[in-house]
């Protein structure tokens, strides 16, 4: 089963945001293991205001393409290089060098805990 | 993120159908034990439940192009043909002149419609002089049979659907050689490309064949389903040291599409003859009636207004199957995506699309919507990949 570490938020789009004045986010280890090799990533660029649920890019792997939604409101205040060069960094290391961006929140997000997570993608795994 | 929900997960109900036996729908293939235990993501293909990928399917196809896959190909469809007219009964309902194939040899051939669109495309295997085995898609078995039935009637032939039959484990890539030695005493060497032999693999008898679907060396076992489980551990067990790995649903597709080839329902279609998909070799116009030769012989002559290229898009997002290609100045559209993934071999993305033939040659500048935006492609040759010469064919 995949692995939800305790001190990170989670959305129901799979995205986890650390705990963190301006937060790092990213996407979940079970999304990276549902989504397979993930091989390329658009992601917003500095400066883009987000609103939350909203389509914000997109991830690629070898057999899909899925939109990536901003998981709050915010401004996107920076954006890790390592993971657009090597997206294969979002599937090996989800919750360190495979971070996304950095969001400059502008509204209270409503997110998840970990144990809130681990029982949504519990029963998205037994469904 | 939402598409992120698994569109891959296993579908862990089994239903029992009427007669009350377990029949879980999708089927099951022999060894689906053998992949849960493995971990492998499974997905619904063609009314079965396979492997996917059991870890990196990226991991998968650089192991096949490298040194080794090993795949459940089970939903393959079997049919046999046997009888003093099989010969002849093949050559009226296929494209192919499978009475010229020796036994002990495979080809290559299309089952078309009167009007030359295709219904499958097949490997035909020549087994005994009267009996033949003809491997069809998962998701085409029944037309296949319906077709071979009705188009044997008046042949003294038996056609038989012997899927059930059958299980299909394909070792796959340029030290599959290697391991087959070690779990046979058959001269595997001697067995030619699209050449079948009997064969006897880890005690049990099977049929070997030195076919694929991956652009590179490799073979083909049928064995009986109760076999499987066995053939796939000695295999396995052989391949340890040679890099063998599992490999699922995910890098075959990836795999064929570098070597260029057709899959049914996306390059091959009902709706088109084999002559767009560049595939007119496998239409024999100069034997006896077949079913489809008027209409294919008419295409010959008249050319196809359109024909199946490669696309090497200038960025890095991938044309996906359906997609539009357009005309890069004025966007208007000329043809469509047939299937397009991100190659792990070459480190790009990669496609194959129908497109017309004045826009075919290689060299030409072409646009594909990906998602909204007009991005740039240039038609090259199939295949995107062809593997060293020295081995097979």
């Amino acid at each position: 089963m995949s692995t939800v570490p305790e001190n990170l938020r989670y959305t129901r789009d799979h995205e986890w945001l650390s705990d963190e004045d301006v937060p790092a986010v990213g996407i979940t280890a079970f999304a990276g293991e549902a989504l397979g090799d993930i091989v390329y990533l658009e992601l917003p660029g500095v400066g883009t205001t987000l609103t939350a649920g909203e389509a914000c890019g997109e991830v690629e792997s070898t057999k899909s393409v899925s939109e990536l939604y901003a998981p709050a409101d915010g401004e996107i205040v920076e954006v890790n290089p390592a993971v657009t060069d090597d997206p294969s960094l979002v599937n090996s290391d989800p919750y360190g060098q495979g971070w996304l961006f950095r969001l400059r929140l502008t509204s209270t997000p409503e997110l998840l805990d970990a144990a809130e997570y681990a029982a949504l993608i519990g029963a998205e795994a037994s469904r | 993120m939402s598409a992120v929900a698994p569109p891959t997960a296993a579908h862990p109900c089994p239903e029992r159908d009427t007669a009350g036996h377990d029949q879980p729908s999708p089927r099951r293939t022999p060894l689906h034990d053998v992949h849960r235990g493995l971990g492998a993501v499974l997905t619904e293909f063609a009314g079965w439940t396979m492997p996917l990928r059991y870890g990196s399917e990226t991991a998968e196809h650089h192991a096949v192009r490298r040194s080794a896959g090993l795949f459940d190909l089970t939903h393959m469809g079997e049919i046999e043909v046997t009888g003093p007219d099989a010969a002849a009964a093949l050559d009226h309902a296929l494209t192919g002149r499978l009475s010229a194939v020796a036994v002990g040899r495979a080809r290559y051939t299309m089952l078309c419609a009167p009007d030359g669109g295709v219904l499958d495309d097949l490997v035909v295997y020549r087994l005994e002089a009267e009996r033949y085995l003809v491997v069809a898609n998962a998701a085409n078995v029944a037309v296949v049979f319906a077709a071979l039935t009705e188009r044997a009637a008046g042949f003294d032939a038996l056609v038989r659907d012997v899927s059930q039959d059958w299980a299909l484990i394909a070792v796959q890539g340029p030290r599959s050689a290697d391991i087959l030695r070690e779990v046979t005493a058959s001269d595997v060497d001697a067995l030619r490309y699209y050449a079948i032999d009997p064969a006897v693999l880890a005690g049990l008898p099977v049929l070997l064949a030195r076919t694929g679907y991956t652009g590179e060396d490799g073979f083909e076992i049928y064995c009986a389903p109760a076999d499987a489980p066995a053939v796939w551990a000695a295999v396995s067990a052989a391949g340890a040291g040679h890099g063998l790995v599992p490999a699922g649903l995910a890098c075959r597709d990836t795999l064929r599409l570098e070597a260029g080839m057709p899959l049914y329902g996306q390059e091959l279609t009902a709706g088109r003859t084999p002559f767009e998909a560049g595939l007119g070799r496998v239409a024999v116009l100069d034997k006896p009636a077949f079913v489809g030769r008027d209409a294919l012989l008419g295409r010959r002559e008249s050319g196809p207004a359109e024909l199946l290229v490669g696309l090497l898009p200038a960025g890095r997002r991938a044309p996906r199957h359906g997609y539009d290609v357009l005309d890069p100045d004025s966007g208007v559209r000329l043809g469509t995506v047939t299937s397009g993934a991100p190659s792990p071999t070459l480190g790009r993305p990669i496609a194959m699309a129908y497109v017309p033939a004045d826009r075919a040659a290689a060299g030409t500048v072409l646009a594909v919507d990906i998602r909204g935006s007009r991005d740039t492609v240039t038609v090259v040759e199939l295949p995107f990949y062809r593997r060293q010469a020295g081995g097979h064919a």
